[in-house]
């Protein structure tokens, strides 16, 4: 399979403890096992307390690139959580940049207190469409919760990015690598997880 | 799903910094490893714990990372390879050994330490720069650039510590430590040593001018083999306009800034890797072609001041350069540094302008983001027990009204420094420094002191450095309480089994050295409590600050709750009852979300009253017990 351009950028963001770094490293498997050459920079430690997230991917056929990407050089933003897409995108985005991104907010403190505002989702759609190319939103929070459990949520996005076609892995490829990482009882409810995601925007 | 002990030479791997780290160990044939944990370098020796049964090596989480590199010391003394790995601070810890231990120099077996550094301090009190403990030692410093270079060169590292007889230590840094990339693996051997301790000779650093001397001529032997080492190399034109020099994470930064501005014929890239002592001859070569030179590494000028160093030397026969850098102010000359800082360093040297994206795009982007994106502070996870354990230690100071104040340090627990702590915490050093400062506070009465001085730390923290704190405190009669905050894990840096856990790093069991017990045989009053009960914790904190003298422990018990969550279902299904919840005229002043702020609590902005987010709550029911109305309810699940 061939990229789209080369390095493809692309970052998952979200806050801390919604399973970044496990969704970026399952796409990086994925990846090299499809003879890419896969960087991935992310957020580790004190951030994953509640803070804004984010790995960094540079997917290229010809050499190894620095694990962050330049401002305004995303390809692809997938985001775990709305207003962190436009945290991104803000940073990241060009008119060419394509976003997959969950619907459900995680409030940060300051909103809940009262200091801050957190904007509707009318207007978080709104302004992710006028400033990305193509954009999906995915209301994956709420079919990880009626898979049982809010930790799919990162799976199912995962699926969801697999179902765009923007990156160069086919299902099979990613079903392969979550196969090999699932310990057995798990297994099927990622892919069912997997799956549920991937169909959300397969085609759309 | 560990590929560290794939035995498939020629595979290409997806590796975080610190798997090629190990994997590198295992290439080298190391047996045994040990160090206390700490961000970037915690996921080394945790990947090493993970197959070190089937790989038959010893791997341990020592008690502090002086006692880590010490026992690694030991395997190297019997003729077994041995690593360490810590953070910069844990260097700082364990510099006292590793200063002697550069005298004494090291067994037949090799010795590496792996320093990995956290430039912007990400996860860290500070962004020490632990490259300057080489020079300080005189020992042998390598730095990886890529991954591959992070597992072949602490193969390398082995061999050269053997060569010489010296420890060898390995900078890293977040961005690679903590990423990731492809890595080509290298064989595992199969051959095992044997360890025993040669009689005959002697590890101290007695006599240490003469050894001192001996230093440097070893010094001597690693500058010649670093000057043809393969982990450094230059690539660009024959005689650029303009030479970086880099180290670490600034190769590929340098090379996307240089690429980025098409200037791969006009700017050279020298890429060291073996930054001390310096390959000198290798520098002057490719200085002689150049009149410019920019230095792209990360925290402080440390490559900079020493190729500045020895271009004094040079210049009354080779002329004089044009710095930049740190010092002429065109890279940070703190922190952390990213391909835009360095594109941007390039494109101002280089005289080539540089746009990220379309300008019109850029502000738009910038200005409809900026005014919808909220700010989002770091805070304790719902149902972490450190949130109820600063709810009780606020709410005892202000009862008993004298000031009373927290004295602290690293951990989860740090963030009781602000909103998530309810501004309880007042200071934060090192490891154990909350101890220290409060046997010090304990002596001010003389001075007219009266404030009630808390310090908390956690439970691993409390085993790695706050027992000589509560020895002196004790010794010296200070006047303190000490509350451990034990949640048994070393939750911020991944959960890792310590001595009080009941497990080993490689997962046997282990004998649990009992907090209470320990702190009894020093004749003092300890206690312990549940901090989820609120009131009973409060309580106790105000009768133990209203004690007369001494040192007092409480010890605050409940596990982590990300622990808890991979362990068990939740307690309770919280949620609260709309028909109860006043909202905003309770006259609580919203105490569960504008105070309490546990994230799994929202504030339903149309109704007018608190919620639970079902996708955050763990269930654990604290905040039932701090709604005046109880109308947030928990049910037994």
């Amino acid at each position: 399979m061939t990229l789209s351009k080369d390095p493809l950028n692309l970052i998952i963001t979200g806050v801390g403890g919604q399973g970044n770094v496990l969704a970026s490293q399952l796409i990086g498997r994925a990846l090299v096992r499809e003879n890419f050459y896969v960087t991935i920079g992310e957020t580790y430690g004190a951030s994953q307390r509640g803070g804004a997230v984010m790995s960094h991917l540079r997917i290229s056929r010809q050499s190894q690139h620095s694990p962050l990407i330049p401002e305004g050089q995303a390809d692809i933003v997938v985001a775990l959580e709305p207003v962190e897409a436009l945290r991104v995108i803000g940073q990241y985005g060009n008119p060419s940049v394509s976003a997959v991104v969950n619907s459900r907010p995680i409030y940060p403190t300051a909103v809940t207190v009262g200091d801050a505002e957190y904007p509707s989702f009318e207007k978080i759609q709104e302004t992710i469409r006028d400033l990305a190319k193509k954009a999906w939103f995915v209301d994956a929070t709420e079919i990880a919760l009626a898979l049982g459990s809010p930790i799919f949520t990162n799976i199912i996005m995962v699926g969801a990015l697999v179902g765009t076609d923007l990156l160069p892995l086919s299902q099979r490829a990613f079903e392969e690598i979550i196969k090999e990482s699932s310990p057995g009882a798990q297994l099927s409810d990622n892919l069912k997880a997997f799956r549920r995601g991937l169909e959300k925007t397969q085609g759309i | 799903m560990s590929v560290i002990k794939k035995n498939a030479p020629g595979t290409s791997e997806l590796l975080m910094g610190n798997e090629a780290i190990a994997r590198g160990a295992l290439e080298a044939g190391v047996q045994f490893a040990a160090a206390y944990p700490g961000n970037p370098s915690s996921e080394i020796i945790g990947t090493l714990a993970q197959v070190a049964r089937e790989m038959e090596i010893y791997v341990e989480w020592s008690v502090n990372e002086k006692v880590a590199i010490e026992a690694a010391a030991s395997a190297s003394f019997s003729g077994l390879r041995a690593i360490s790995a810590m953070k910069q601070n844990g260097v700082n810890v364990a510099s006292d050994f590793i200063l002697n231990l550069n005298l004494s120099g090291v067994g037949s077996g090799g010795l590496v330490l792996v320093a990995a550094d956290d430039p912007a301090a990400l996860s860290s009190t500070n962004e020490e720069d632990s490259r300057f403990i080489a020079k300080l030692g005189d020992l042998p410093l390598l730095e990886p650039a890529t991954f591959q270079e992070a597992k072949d060169m602490t193969k390398w590292a082995f061999e050269l510590s053997e060569s010489i007889n010296s420890l060898v230590i390995i900078r890293s840094v977040s961005r690679i430590s903590h990423a990731r990339g492809n890595v080509v693996l290298g064989e595992l051997p199969q051959e095992k040593r044997t360890a025993r301790y040669d009689t005959s000779k002697i590890f101290i650093p007695v006599a240490a001018p003469l050894r001192h001397l001996a230093l440097h001529l070893k010094q001597g032997k690693v500058r010649e083999r670093y000057e043809s080492s393969l982990f450094n190399w230059y690539v660009g034109p024959d005689n650029p306009e303009l030479l970086m020099i880099t180290s670490g994470s600034g190769w590929f930064y340098s090379l996307e800034a240089v690429n980025t501005l098409n200037l791969k014929d006009r700017v050279g890239i020298l890429k060291i890797g073996t930054t001390w002592p310096l390959p000198s001859k290798l520098l002057a070569k490719h200085m002689a072609k150049v009149k410019r030179v920019l230095f792209v590494e990360e925290v402080d000028p440390f490559l900079e001041n020493n190729v500045k160093e020895l271009a004094a030397e040079w210049s009354p026969e080779v002329g004089s350069w044009t710095f930049y850098g740190k010092s002429s102010g065109h890279v940070h000359p703190f922190g952390e540094i990213n391909p835009d800082l360095i594109i941007n360093a390039v494109s101002k040297v280089m005289d080539k302008p540089y746009s990220p994206r379309e300008k019109g795009y850029g502000q738009k982007a910038t200005e409809m983001t900026k005014a919808l994106v909220p700010n989002r502070d770091l805070g304790f996870c719902a149902g972490c027990p450190h949130r109820a354990t600063f709810w009780a230690i606020k709410s005892a100071l202000k009862l008993d009204g004298r000031g009373g104040f927290v004295t602290g340090d690293i951990g989860c627990y740090s963030l009781g420094l602000g909103p998530a702590g309810f501004f309880q915490l007042k200071t934060m050093h090192a490891m154990g420094s909350g101890a220290g400062l409060a046997t010090g506070f304990g002596q001010l009465h003389k001075f007219g002191f009266d404030q009630p001085v808390l310090s908390v730390c956690g439970d691993s923290t409390f085993y790695h450095a706050a027992i000589p704190a509560l020895i002196n405190g004790v010794y010296n009669k200070s006047n303190f309480v000490m509350v451990v905050l034990d949640n048994s894990a070393t939750a911020m840096t991944g959960f890792q089994p310590h001595a009080g856990t009941g497990e080993t790093a490689t997962g046997s069991p282990a004998a649990i050295v009992d907090i209470d017990k320990l702190c009894s045989a020093l004749g003092i009053r300890v206690e312990t409590c549940d901090p989820f009960d609120l009131r009973d914790t409060t309580e106790r904190i105000l009768d133990l600050i209203n004690d007369k003298g001494g040192v007092r422990v409480l010890i605050s018990r409940r596990k982590c709750a990300l622990v808890k969550a991979k362990e068990e279902k939740a307690a309770y299904k919280v949620y609260v009852d709309p028909e109860k919840c006043l909202g905003e005229s309770c006259g609580c002043a919203r105490l569960c979300t504008r105070i309490f702020k546990c994230p799994g609590l929202i504030w339903n902005k149309e109704k007018g009253k608190s919620q639970m987010d079902e996708a955050i709550c763990t269930g654990c029911g604290l905040c039932a017990d701090i709604c005046p109305e109880s109308a947030i309810i928990r049910e037994e699940n």
